[in-house]
């Protein structure tokens, strides 16, 4: 049985266009069944001031659509401009504020708070320290597998336990610009280069296999996880919320068909049939939550995830 | 400044000591450290040994458990932290909040030192693993300029330990599934990133292939010296051309700004390479402390004599010049 879990939009991790990422969000507020939205730049602090001051109408257009609202914080914080951006960001009181390091953890200590999926949290004493300084949602880190997500989840009953449940699994975070370094440019003076790949620059093997996709400082699968077959074994494992993470495809049309599949309006393979339609040629995978490596294989076809 | 030195053997502990190492840094022989790798590590009666050893000659253990435990088999990492204790390693490095916290109440005289794979990489991180658990030191992430770590060291209640030789992680330490992806074994729960036991080389026309799992991650024209598949370190391509996206098979080398990292307020230098032989071990050890003794005593440096020992021949300071990013 499908019990009754949520939908959270997470953060858009792309370096999109200003007004397209506002209309994005506006679009999400008028006509999204998602229970829940986390916005903010995650990625890189350099793109900020171009959305910044579309924030507080996205924010307001979200609110009003009654979604619960979390902003975001950035993954790596390493300059003294993005530890005031940081620590300012925490002071916020009128939403919940997502921490994606223990540097914003560091300032929502006692108060409630959400657990990003850049933070680690592999095991249920690490949930339960951070449920118990006030994380009353965690998101756990793509690569846990669902033995780790039930372990975690029945151990963590004060927190709500979310898995990214769709998107193309984030890798890994440096301190160095690939963007930057492909085109010939340094991060200090990367001309923004990142915005020319809304959904990743694609990164493939010598022998062309496809593989990954970079965004800034930022590496990603290439692979889209996809968990909508998965989800009776989620529910099963008492996971509060399903983390759907923004591509670029229609993103409302994805809300919906998780929103369906979990009201027991369609069925989880016609969903996932339908998922491969609204964001094609780029194949699904559930190898974390399987516990199983990537192949090759499975990354050349638009091929549905296997379901154990 | 301290000279911290790897050993993923009794007997590579025991050469480092007598090379002039101050501390040993190593694990247990399982996924409870980040370099669970065959054949390599300490069983309990051989740690008791070897800080024995150290001890008597006036040299510390530090010992690492800094892989993320498993949900559900935590016991694993608890009796890892108890049976470092119970051994007397001077310090445990620890990544894990809920091991750290096991760690802090379980032992509250123990010294912990928060792990690179805690990826803590500004005074505010930092402070948080000192206010909460009482951390005495961070071992810095390889993401930081020196500038940074200088301002880092001015800022914390506690000390800070740098990288200064060996492998070098491109990405955040700690923060990185490139190798979970390909491998299934994750460097966070594993405690293994880019294992042999996945690395496949084959010959195609004269070009020699090396392969992480599924993957091509490098193609060696003949007489060209082949690298280890490291993810990170591998040739691909994309639309703007083909190449070492991540990082060139370089290792750090930061024996030319060992007066900055002293001027910056470093406690502890860290040489990186528990996997590595006897031999190297010596050489690495053998030669910083050469150039710490020298730095101290307001000498000139012998010169650098660890060009050859790194990775494909060549080095880099990585992230310690900025210009890096």
């Amino acid at each position: 049985m499908i019990g009754p879990m949520k939908l959270t939009l997470g953060p858009v991790l792309f370096n999109w266009e200003p007004e397209v990422w506002r209309d994005f969000y506006f679009r999400i507020a008028d006509e999204a069944p998602v229970d829940a939205v986390s916005v903010g730049e995650v990625v890189c602090s350099k793109r900020s001031p171009f959305f910044d001051h579309h924030l507080p109408a996205v924010i307001e257009r979200l609110t009003r659509a009654g979604k619960e609202l979390m902003v975001s914080s950035l993954a790596l914080v390493t300059l003294e401009r993005e530890r005031r951006q940081t620590a300012a960001l925490a002071e916020a009181t009128d939403w919940l504020v997502e921490a994606n390091d223990v540097t914003c953890i560091a300032h929502l200590v006692g108060r409630p708070h959400a657990v990003g999926p850049f933070v680690n949290v592999y095991n249920e004493a690490t949930a339960q320290w951070f449920a118990a300084q006030g994380a009353r949602r965690i998101c756990l880190p793509p690569e846990l597998p669902l033995t780790s997500i039930a372990a975690i989840a029945a151990a963590t009953p004060r927190a709500e336990i979310e898995v990214f449940a769709f998107g193309r699994a984030p890798l890994a975070i440096s301190a160095r610009c690939y963007h930057a370094r492909l085109h010939k440019l340094t991060k200090d003076n990367c001309r923004f280069v990142c915005a020319n790949d809304p959904d990743g620059l694609p990164v493939d093997t010598l022998d062309d296999e496809r593989f990954l996709v970079v965004n800034g400082v930022q590496t990603l699968a290439h692979a889209c996880t996809n968990l909508i077959r998965d989800i009776d074994d989620l529910s099963q494992a008492n996971v509060a919320s399903l983390r759907l993470s923004p591509q670029h495809c229609d993103m409302t049309a994805v809300i919906r068909t998780f929103r369906d599949v979990l009201d027991g309006r369609k069925p989880p393979e016609q969903g996932g049939q339908e998922l491969a339609a609204i964001y094609p040629n780029v194949p699904a995978t559930n190898d974390f939550l399987r516990a199983r490596a990537t192949t090759a294989k499975s990354l050349q076809s638009g091929s549905a995830a296997r379901s154990t | 400044m301290e000279l911290i030195c790897p050993a993923g053997t009794p007997a590579a502990l025991r050469t480092a000591v007598d090379a002039g190492a101050d501390a040993i840094y190593c694990g247990f022989a399982d996924a409870t450290n980040a370099r669970n790798f065959p054949g390599l590590n300490f069983n309990r009666r051989e740690m008791g040994e070897g800080i024995a050893y150290a001890h008597q000659r006036g040299a510390k253990v530090l010992v690492a458990i800094n892989t993320f435990p498993t949900a559900g088999a935590q016991e694993v990492w608890h009796r890892a932290v108890d049976d470092a204790v119970a051994a007397g390693a001077d310090a445990l490095i620890v990544a894990d909040v809920g091991l750290i916290d096991y760690a802090a109440r379980a032992h509250p005289h123990q010294r912990l030192h928060l792990s690179v794979q805690a990826a803590a990489s500004n005074p505010d991180a930092i402070s948080f693993y000192v206010r909460h658990f009482g951390v005495r030191r961070v071992v810095l992430p390889r993401v930081l300029s020196v500038q940074e770590i200088a301002a880092i060291a001015r800022a914390v209640d506690c000390e800070t330990e740098v990288f200064i030789f060996g492998g070098l992680c491109v990405m955040a330490e700690g923060r990185c599934s490139l190798s979970s992806h390909v491998t299934g074994q994750s460097p966070n729960m594993n405690g293994v990133c880019s294992p042999a036991s996945h690395v496949v080389y084959r010959e195609e026309n004269g070009t020699l292939v090396s392969r992480l799992g599924d993957f091509t991650i490098n193609r060696f024209a003949k007489g060209e010296p082949a690298a280890y598949p490291t993810l990170c370190k591998g040739r691909f391509k994309t639309s703007l051309g083909s190449g070492y996206l991540f990082e060139d098979p370089v290792s750090l080398d930061a024996a030319a700004i060992l007066p900055s990292l002293r001027a910056a307020g470093v406690t502890a230098l860290k040489i990186e390479g528990r996997q590595r032989s006897r031999a190297y071990t010596e050489s690495v050890v053998r030669a910083f402390r050469e150039q710490l003794d020298a730095l101290d005593a307001g000498k000139k440096p012998p010169a650098d004599r660890l060009a050859a020992l790194t990775e494909g021949q060549s080095s880099t300071l990585g992230a310690y010049r900025k210009t890096w990013r």
